[in-house]
């Protein structure tokens, strides 16, 4: 393989591997929140509001993958 | 494919300092909300009946922020509300002026004859990732500031190492590492969301040129609402955490 076919495939090996865990996390975050929601629905605000910190923390992970990838795509 | 650039690209030099189309956004933006602030905080001593109805969209606004803030800031709220919010209207409206048609689209030429090339005049601030490690710096910078000056520093360095027992300071360590840490993840959280989103709508507007861009605008809308609220709320908490005592 050559320079150019190997550095495709890496870009794409790189965001495709990498967002696996993050949506994992998100997914189990998402469904711990509407767990707790639903069991009492008065909490609902302070739920919502550590979900979206959770999820941020969680999310970064993934962008830094984007970030790996896009700077070798455009690089 | 359409042409995609990492950096930010220099429009011109102002006496040595390279002045990049990012910066000319940002310029942009900081007048304009200058200007708003600046007639919002002229009318606050006017009578009722006086004032204009710009005045009271303001006023509903911040109001929102301020309940929004509330509990996650608690009796710190007098101190971080100024910093929190002015991050969030910042990253919210610069967001929001890097969707607007015109922005990435206008071409100017650069240099002479044969090696001319056209780049963009106006560029998303947050799709530039200097602004964004500077505002992460600003956050964490801010926090440890406010931290020192209400705790007192000897407090503050007990929250880092106390010679308890070995464990803890290790982890004091590792808690200053983190606090690094902390301005690398809100700079590329920050700059891979917004630029992501620009090539997401580069590239699709590349392959289907009518209309099927339009509800990855509405997505990137939600998204630099949502990238606002999440910087705002991870400075607020982090101030919140350098603010209270060590247990």
């Amino acid at each position: 393989m050559d320079l150019a076919s190997v550095k495709v495939i890496s870009i794409a090996l790189t965001i495709a591997l990498g967002v696996i865990f993050p949506a994992m996390a998100i997914g189990k975050i998402g469904a711990a929140a509407l767990e707790a929601i639903g069991r009492n629905p008065e909490a609902e605000s302070g739920v919502r509001t550590t979900m979206i910190l959770a999820i941020a923390f969680a999310e970064a992970v993934s962008i830094y993958v984007l970030v790996v990838a896009l700077i070798l795509k455009f690089t | 494919m359409p042409h995609i650039s990492l950096k930010a690209e220099k429009i011109f030099d102002l006496f040595g300092l390279p002045i990049t189309n990012s910066y000319i956004t940002s310029i942009i933006v900081i007048g304009l909300m200058f200007l708003v602030f600046y007639t919002y905080k002229k009318q606050v001593n006017r009578p009722p009946g006086k004032k204009s109805t710009l005045f009271y969209i303001i006023q509903y606004v911040i109001n929102a922020i301020y309940d929004f803030f509330r509990p996650i800031l608690g009796d710190k709220i007098d101190i971080c509300f100024p910093i929190a919010a002015s991050f969030f209207l910042y990253i919210l409206l610069v967001n929001w002026f890097g969707l607007l048609p015109g922005v990435g689209s206008l071409l100017i030429k650069v240099g002479h004859g044969e090696e001319h090339h056209f780049i963009p005049l106006l560029r998303g601030t947050t799709a530039d990732l200097n602004t964004t490690i500077g505002l992460g710096m600003m956050s964490v910078i801010l926090s440890q500031y406010f931290g020192i000056s209400t705790l007192g520093i000897k407090e503050y360095v007990k929250k880092f190492y106390n010679l308890k027992n070995p464990i803890s300071f290790f982890i004091g360590t590792l808690e200053i590492v983190s606090e690094f840490s902390k301005m690398l993840s809100f700079g590329f959280r920050l700059f891979g969301n917004i630029f992501a989103g620009e090539v997401v709508i580069s590239v699709i507007a590349f392959l289907i040129p009518v209309l099927a861009t339009f509800p990855f605008l509405m997505l990137e809308f939600f998204v630099g609402f949502m990238q606002a609220v999440i910087f705002a709320t991870l400075t607020s908490v982090f101030m919140n955490m350098a603010m209270s005592k060590a247990h």
